[in-house]
């Protein structure tokens, strides 16, 4: 190991204020785009901050998402993905040509098209929710009565999952993304959640359903393992973000009242709020990460195989020499580019189906509750720091 | 202008299609790219010129 050299940068996830980056990482942007970094475990890699050096990164097919070549940024981290990689079907942890195998079973799921078909669905999902909340009355918390109901709904209707069984993949979810769960409680929390998968793929392959998961065991593609880790990804990855965006984005339109205006009351405004939204609070707080498989030669400077990049996405997603004016929350800008979805051939998935749920939720509940405001003062709203993928724990709103 | 697609390395990730929809499709079967206008008219230039900038695989490429 060689010595550490002046301006090692460490990770950190500790914010000065709930929607912007840490300080320190943006500081480290103002003067480079990339540093070097001391990560968890000693090892000496680098940490990226700036828009163009990210996107190539994710781009170049010379850097691994493989989970045992990471080193940890942040202590926790680590156990989590250890304990992943063990899954047969976890791809978002593959290389090309492994991961192409089941990224291309199931693209054709999420399709645009495809979302554009689940449209009137979402809406009316989100209409219940919305009904539901008229009948309880404020204050309430919008994570347990909004957030986190509609992606999980729709997620379970896609995948085949009875939405009844909810309280048990919540709660394993959430012990997963966890960054103070120890060791033994993540690695309970997945097998619990696994045991679930098989036997739900059990009960498909003896009656078959109509949905992602009964299509792909009639696909006959995948083992039943490989299914098991494939549900995982979809169930965890489907729900968790999606429903953080919506409370986190609506926490930062509470607090910004006119561009709170222009999302409910001008159509034409969603679609770029929505973009705008993600860019601006990139709830992806840590990360994405890869390993170099050989020497790469990034802008001028020399990163070694086996050395880690860690790339600070919503300090990159702020990086003026691509967006601008990049500190203000502006609705009305086009902030295509961000990497909010990630870049390359890991590029989210999900993201058509993310993107139709927040388009129809967040001006579906700005028009209902036309007086929604929040229930506590906005620095007693719990941020979730201490969680893998960043938003609020709870939104007390009333209206 | 003229578009070609790699479907070979197109990962479906649908940016194509939702940024200039007359110019892209994606294939019902696998998600991949399915090109609707290889040589688009003039009026669509430019929305098929930020969709082959937003591609996250570089499937997508031009000839001028
Ligand atoms: C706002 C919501 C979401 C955000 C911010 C988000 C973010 C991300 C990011 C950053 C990645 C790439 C990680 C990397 O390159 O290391 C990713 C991958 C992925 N996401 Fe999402 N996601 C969201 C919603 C969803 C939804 C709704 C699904 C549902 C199916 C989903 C499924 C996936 C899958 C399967 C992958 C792995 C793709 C691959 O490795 O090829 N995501 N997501
Ligand atoms: S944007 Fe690129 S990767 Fe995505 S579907 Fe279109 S061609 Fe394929």
């Amino acid at each position: 190991m060689t010595e550490a050299t002046p301006g090692l940068m460490t990770y950190t996830t500790a914010r000065e204020r709930p929607f912007d980056p840490p300080d320190e990482l943006t500081r480290a942007r103002e003067e480079l785009p990339i540093h070097r970094m001391i990560y968890a475990d000693g090892h000496e890699g680098w940490l990226i901050t700036g828009w163009a050096l990210a996107r190539a990164v994710l781009a170049h097919p010379s850097f691994s998402t493989r989970p045992e070549l990471l080193h940890p940024p942040i202590q926790q981290r680590l156990i989590n993905l250890q304990e992943i990689r063990k899954q047969p079907g976890f791809f978002l942890r593959m290389d090309p040509p492994e991961h192409t195998r089941f990224r291309r079973l199931l693209t054709g799921q999420f399709t645009v098209r495809r979302m554009k078909q689940l449209e009137p669905r979402i809406a009316q999902i989100t209409e219940d929710r919305l009904d539901a909340m008229e009948r309880e009355g404020g204050p309430l918390d919008l994570v347990q009565s909004f957030a986190l109901p509609i992606p999980s709904l729709v997620i379970c209707e896609l995948l085949g999952v009875p939405y009844d069984d909810r309280e048990r993949f919540h709660a394993d979810s959430a012990v997963m993304l966890n960054l103070q769960s120890t060791p033994e409680q993540i690695r309970a929390a997945i097998d619990d959640l696994l045991d679930y998968l098989r036997a739900l793929i059990k009960r498909k392959r003896a009656e078959p359903t109509d949905d992602l998961l009964g299509g792909l065991v009639e696909g006959g593609e995948l083992d039943d393992e490989e299914l098991a880790g494939v549900g995982l990804l979809l169930l965890v990855a489907g729900h968790e973000t999606t429903a953080n965006m919506l409370g986190l984005g609506t926490f930062a339109l509470l607090t910004n009242p006119r561009q709170l205006a222009a999302v409910r009351d001008d159509p034409a405004v969603v679609e770029n709020a929505v973009e705008e939204l993600l860019r601006y609070l990139t709830i992806i707080h840590i990360g994405p990460m890869r390993t170099a498989l050989e020497d790469v030669d990034l802008d001028g400077h020399l990163i070694r195989a086996g050395e880690v990049v860690t790339i600070a996405a919503a300090v990159a997603n702020r990086d003026p020499e691509k967006f601008g004016d990049s500190e203000t929350l502006d609705v009305t800008r086009s902030a295509h580019g961000h990497l909010t979805f990630g870049h390359g051939v890991h590029q989210c998935l999900g993201q058509q189906l993310a993107r139709t749920e927040m388009r129809i939720a967040y001006p579906a509940l700005l028009r209902r509750f036309p007086g929604l405001r929040l229930a506590v003062p906005p620095q007693d709203v719990p941020m979730r720091s201490d969680m893998s993928i960043y938003g609020v724990h709870r939104l007390p709103v009333t209206w | 202008m003229k578009i070609k697609a790699d479907t070979g390395v197109c990962v479906g990730a649908g940016m194509c299609a939702l940024t200039a929809p007359e110019v892209f499709d994606q294939s019902e079967e696998d998600g991949t790219v399915v090109l609707l206008q290889p040589e688009p008219p003039a009026s669509r230039e430019a929305a098929a010129r930020r969709a082959v900038q937003l591609c996250p695989s570089g499937a997508l490429s031009l000839e001028e």
